[in-house]
């Protein structure tokens, strides 16, 4: 058995190829879960593990991997997904939630998802609107940023195809209708300077490092999506990031030295953004969600050429990789990162209590994560808003010395210019609120609001 | 290359440190063009430091050094001696071998170590599995064949480094752990799920609970580096692979750390830092460590593996301890907290 795992591959101890198969498709079976390993096996094959009724037509790989009639299959999808929103609180009745939507498999489920949900809870309120006490419904949105500004290569036609496409695609929900966000990226600058467009350009040219690149693009839209979700008065921001994508961020947060602020990015929960940030689909998938698109055929729309490159790159590649070698390795990694400690803002923060709120209150701890530390991190990256653990600094001024002193180290490596004038030029193209936020803006609501977290945790003791 | 990290800009025909002499490599973790002498100086200076900063030994202390006759340990022993002389660390050094009993292949590499003792002037230990446990490498592959040899190999090995230490009566041992393989058994926990392992894996020194704690004092020396390092200074190590394993693939991890250090040499020392900086709670512990009733070696349960598997060998029963038996050998064990058994190296 020794030789079984990665390990001892890099040695090769005295193994011969008959043993060494052997022994990898005794793992497979072990780690792919023991569901369809007894004697029944071949007896049950073509039904439903689920209903035991139906012919199964779907086969699942990952934990839990199994075999579903096409009704079953959609019911456990959205199992996953319900038990996220009610065991970390993450949708109240009284909430106005986003939606972020990329166009892609995972954002496009997410969408289906919540409107799913807000359906049925349209359906319940309109059964119970007699009764004085019922539950308001709560509100959805769909955010869509264009970031062609930033990705030259396609073409105009083909893009105004893709967001005519968005927009039907939205228009068809189920009702109620829902607003639909169109939002270029450069929206992060003030709409006083006319100029955004060519800072933003220039901005994201000082960065030398392709992975820098990519990396800040996506910070970048995390402060465009919170800017739509402040200015229309959403209170909770919806993230389609499933296993699969969450199994690839541990890697390379782990790659780039940010294994202190790792715990933080990967939980239900996050907020340490203005709007609080949910994975509702942290359990789902890619997998999954691709047969779910494809068997409801629900439309996505390739907008922006995703596929990553440099160090991110690699990593896809390389989970990929581990993937097809097992299927239920994503969830393994996720499984891992998932038991470091997480942050006090990993939660959602609970405002007022009424009836609902208790109730999923309950829930919640029934679910509860370990006990989270007492105390807050010192400082957030102002760029991609890492906490640190480093010790504070001296944030009163606004100088890119200053600036580059704030940032985590990983920024500092592969998105900050090396070079004096470079670093003066970026600084220059930054917005406002990413400045801001470096001196002192951020720190201060932080501790505000995990202030509050904090007087819960005691409460929970 | 990605971005123009790592000195591209000194193009210039001189080592970019002493800006004197030309430059004879590029330095695989900083890209660096320097010459021989300063690569020399920036080698040797960095373990210094990593072994005064993290206080890896005390005047006066015994030490051994693990040596396999290996690339890692051969550097290892070769700048240990000469910075406990450089800088008057003030240790008794030894070198460890570990005799498995494998012809063609031990026996060869073992007189690279011996060779060694001499260059180096260090008293050399060799223990041997026929004298610790009545059965050599050669004979256990006899009796179980081809597979699982790792287990023994692994559960042997370790113990009878820990044996030879005590012979030796020293207080520390020190083994040749590179970077390349810290990083890799942080990228193996966590695609294994491992926390607990996750938290001490990128510990420099282990095993202070247990009977000689172990420390590595090449935590963030590139593999890279110690081979360009054997290389210039013509050490003599040996490099063939075991004949057990004549084409022994690279695992998965251990590939992706190439590739990422090939286009981000950084990447290596920054998964050790992830690893040193994953916020686990204290709690995520090691099983209860006690002895084992019959040989008296650090066990978690009534006999240690080494016995289990001996009992086996001994009754004919090779299965004994391998594998999913309940609790007795734990598969991740042998993989990579002690390196792979192919590799020559501890
Ligand atoms: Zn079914
Ligand atoms: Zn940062
Ligand atoms: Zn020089
Ligand atoms: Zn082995
Ligand atoms: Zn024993």
């Amino acid at each position: 058995m020794a030789c079984n795992g990665t390990g001892c591959q890099s040695g090769g101890c005295y193994k011969d190829n008959a043993g060494d198969e052997e022994e990898k498709l005794s793992t497979e079976k072990k780690l792919n879960g023991d569901n369809c390993g007894d004697g029944n096996h071949t007896r049950h094959q073509t039904l439903c593990f689920k209903c035991k009724a139906s012919e199964a037509t779907i086969f699942t790989g990952g934990e839990g991997g199994s075999r579903f009639c096409a009704d079953c299959f959609r019911s456990n999808l959205y199992g996953k997904f319900k038990l996220a929103v009610t065991s970390h609180a993450m949708i109240s009745p009284t909430d106005k939630v986003l939606v972020a939507f990329s166009g892609g498999t995972s954002s496009r489920v997410a969408l289906q998802f919540v409107s799913e949900m807000q359906l049925k809870s349209q359906k319940n309120f309109d059964a119970t609107a007699i009764r004085d006490r019922s539950l308001p419904v709560f509100g959805v949105g769909v955010a869509f940023i264009d970031e062609s500004e930033i990705h030259p290569i396609i073409t105009s036609t083909d893009f105004n195809q893709s967001i005519e496409n968005i927009k039907e695609m939205v228009s068809n929900l189920s009702p109620p209708k829902k607003n639909l966000h169109l939002v270029p990226i450069s929206n992060i600058y003030s709409t006083k300077t006319s100029d955004g467009k060519d800072k933003l350009k220039n901005l994201i040219n000082t960065v030398n490092d392709a992975t820098g690149k990519e990396d800040l693009v996506t910070h970048l839209r995390m402060l465009s999506l919170q800017k739509i979700a402040i200015e229309n008065g959403y209170t909770k921001l919806v993230l389609g990031s499933c296993t699969s994508r969450i199994a690839c961020h541990v890697l390379s947060a782990t790659v780039k030295g940010q294994g202190y602020s790792l715990a933080a990015d990967i939980q239900y929960a996050d907020a340490r953004w203005e709007v609080p940030v949910v994975l509702p689909l942290r359990d789902c998938l890619i997998q999954e969600l691709n047969i779910l698109c494809t068997l409801d055929r629900l439309e996505t729309v390739e907008v922006f050429n995703n596929s990553c490159s440099g160090i991110n790159g690699l990593v896809s590649s390389f989970v990929k990789l581990l993937q097809e070698e097992n299927a239920s390795r994503e969830c393994t990694i996720v499984r891992t990162a998932g038991k470091l400690t997480p942050f006090p803002f990993n939660k959602i923060p609970e405002t007022n209590t009424n009836d609902a709120d208790m109730a999923s209150q309950r829930r919640h701890k029934k679910f509860n994560l370990k006990p989270i530390e007492s105390l807050p991190p010192e400082s957030f990256c102002p760029i991609c808003n890492s906490p640190m653990n480093a010790g504070s600094f001296d944030n009163s001024q606004t100088t890119p010395e200053h600036f580059t002193a704030a940032c985590c180290s990983s920024c500092r490596y592969q998105i900050l210019p090396e070079d004096r004038s470079s670093m003066d030029d970026f600084y220059s193209f930054l917005p406002e609120s990413v400045i801001t936020r470096a001196k002192d803006g951020n720190q201060k609501w932080i501790r505000e609001r995990i202030q509050d977290c904090l007087i819960l945790d005691e409460d929970e003791v | 290359m990605e971005g123009t990290h790592g000195g591209e800009k000194t193009k210039s025909r001189l080592c970019s440190i002493c800006n004197q002499r030309r430059p004879a490599l590029r330095r695989p973790k900083t890209l660096e063009q320097i010459c021989r002498e300063c690569f020399y100086v920036v080698f040797e200076d960095e373990i210094h430091s990593v072994i005064v900063n993290n206080k890896l030994f005390k005047p006066g202390e015994r030490i051994a050094i693990g040596a396999s006759g290996g690339k890692d340990s051969t550097v290892l022993a070769y700048v240990m001696s000469e910075l406990n002389r450089r800088h008057k660390y003030g240790l008794d050094l030894f070198l460890l071998s570990v005799d498995e009993g494998i012809t063609g292949y031990r026996d060869d590499s073992l007189e690279t170590v011996k060779r060694n003792e001499i260059q180096y002037g260090l008293p050399l230990k060799v223990v041997s599995y026929k004298d610790l446990y009545g059965w050599t490498m050669d004979e256990i592959v006899k009796m179980i064949g081809l597979k699982n040899n790792c287990t023994f190999c692994g559960v042997f090995r370790r113990q009878a480094l820990d044996r030879g230490a005590a012979l030796l009566k020293v207080d520390k041992l020190a083994t040749g752990h590179n970077a390349d393989d810290i990083a890799e058994t942080v990228l193996l926990n966590i695609l294994r799920g491992d926390i607990a392992r996750l938290s001490r894996c990128t510990s420099i020194i282990t095993g202070e609970d247990g009977p000689i704690p172990r420390c590595k004092p090449f935590k963030y020396t590139y593999e890279k580096e110690i081979v360009t390092y054997a290389y210039f200074k013509k050490l003599d190590y040996f490099s063939t692979e075991c004949i057990y394993s004549p084409n022994a693939y690279r695992g998965f991890a251990r590939e992706f750390i190439k590739d990422l250090e090939r286009i981000r040499p950084r990447a290596i020392l920054d998964i050790i830092k992830s690893g040193e900086d994953f916020r686990i709670a204290p709690s995520t512990k090691m099983p209860e460590q006690g002895t084992c009733q019959r040989c008296g070696y650090i066990s978690s349960q009534k006999w240690c593996k080494a016995c289990v598997l001996l009992e086996g060998l001994n009754r004919g029963l090779p299965k004994l301890g391998i594998g999913r038996t309940r609790g007795v050998v734990n598969p991740k064990d042998d993989q990579v907290k002690s390196k792979p058994c192919g590799s020559l190296d501890f």
